[in-house]
């Protein structure tokens, strides 16, 4: 059975890479079931789907990949979200984009590998299009993608302030998280493709 | 009331790169051992993690924890094909000493110098970083995980090419790739949830 990180990667069935990736079946297995339990979600309680689309087409802009912005896209057009969001998405991407990663470290001998980069601010216009509730999740998605390494209290006290309850972070960091991973497997894997042996 | 930031307790805050045992202080709330459901417990997978600050907070999403933990064991623990499990636990260490996370780097370069014995080479790659000079198949898992895991990615033809060249099959490779890509969901979540804490010192 075919899942989205084969669909993202182009790996047909039956070619060498399915067959290498069937090697690690549970891995192949659990993180199409990641997928599913993030985007298709037995309670919205904490964080909707619609909010988690938002936030995927973010991320995956913020990583420059044209295959997953054009997947998470078309989920979002596909949930019905509000007209406004992806051309705010857009802006805020164009915004935040940067290289990472960077941040500092704790003060001590690694201070000296301390690299200063950008804190993203959400535009006024964002803001206002797409709540304050994602206006926030987008500003510490953009610390989890480029300078993780900075994290601290105050990001999550941001969180709390715009109205994210403790298992809606939980679910949004795993959210960035996954992306960050299924991201780099489907890059790794398409050069792989490109690259017979 | 559960939504509220933690302030950590007092501790001692690592300032280096270690192969020590840390502890891991939550910013959130974790989930109360006693309010933990089948469901929390099949979330856990290993119900020793009940007793863990880190997966009791996760665990508040079973179902995400669940199959992130499941995906973690097969890339790391399946011993068949591929690259030897030393060599996952290579590429797990140098993203998280890429990324900068002193707590997730610990746990895997404790697992690269068991399994490898190469004990100087792991500490080197601590101290001095990913550009180190390890040894020709060492540099080439080390410098596709940092591929990887720059953003944007850079990762690239060149990168097989020279995995290739020190001896990795494509199963090996893929193996780099899911190991140094895991490591961003893990170091992410490590980094943003809480801190790492050394032992008191006796």
């Amino acid at each position: 059975m075919s899942d989205v990180i084969d669909t993202l990667a182009g790996i047909e069935p039956g070619s060498p890479l399915d067959g290498i990736r069937n090697g690690r079946l549970q891995a192949r297995t659990h993180a199409q079931a990641s997928y599913d339990s993030l985007f298709k979600p037995l309670s919205e309680a904490d964080a909707s789907k619609l909010e988690r689309i938002a936030i995927a087409c973010f991320v995956a802009g913020l990583h420059g990949r044209p295959e997953m912005e054009a997947f998470y896209g078309a989920a979002l057009a596909e949930a019905g979200a509000p007209a406004a969001w992806k051309g705010a998405i857009a802006v805020a991407v164009k915004a935040a984009k940067g290289q990472g990663p960077y941040g500092h470290y704790p003060k001590g001998p690694l201070s000296a590998e301390d690299k200063a980069g950008p804190v993203f601010e959400i535009g006024a216009a964002e803001r206002s299009a797409l709540g304050a509730r994602l206006a926030a999740a987008f500003e510490h998605t953009h610390m989890l993608v480029f300078h993780p390494r900075d994290a601290a209290p105050s990001y999550l006290q941001a969180l709390v302030d715009a109205g994210w309850s403790t298992t809606g972070i939980v679910v949004i960091s795993q959210l960035v998280a996954f992306l960050s991973y299924q991201i780099r497997v489907v890059a790794g894997l398409r050069v792989l493709k490109a690259r017979p042996a | 009331m559960t939504d509220k930031v933690f302030k950590t307790p007092p501790h001692i805050e690592p300032v280096v790169f270690t192969r020590d045992m840390l502890d891991w202080l939550p910013w959130l709330e974790p989930m109360p051992e006693q309010d933990l459901t089948a469901r929390h417990m099949a979330g856990l997978v290993d119900a020793a993690r009940a007793k863990s600050a880190y997966f009791r907070l996760l665990v508040r999403d079973p179902e995400v924890l669940e199959h992130r933990t499941k995906t973690d064991k097969d890339i790391f623990y399946n011993p068949e094909a591929g690259l030897p499990r030393a060599e996952r636990e290579l590429a797990a260490a140098a993203t998280s000493r890429f990324n900068g996370c002193i707590y997730c780097a610990s746990v895997h370069a404790r697992f690269a110098a068991t399994y490898s014995k190469r004990v100087d080479d792991v500490d080197r790659l601590l101290d001095k970083g990913v550009d180190t000079d390890l040894d020709a198949r060492w540099n080439a898992i080390v410098a596709a995980s940092v591929a990887l895991t720059s953003t944007p990615i850079t990762f690239g033809g060149e990168h097989v090419d020279a995995l290739r060249k020190v001896g990795l099959d494509e199963a090996s490779i893929v193996d780099v790739i899911n190991a140094a890509s895991f490591f961003n969901w893990a170091n992410r979540l490590m980094l943003s949830l809480g801190e790492p804490a050394a032992p008191e010192k006796g």
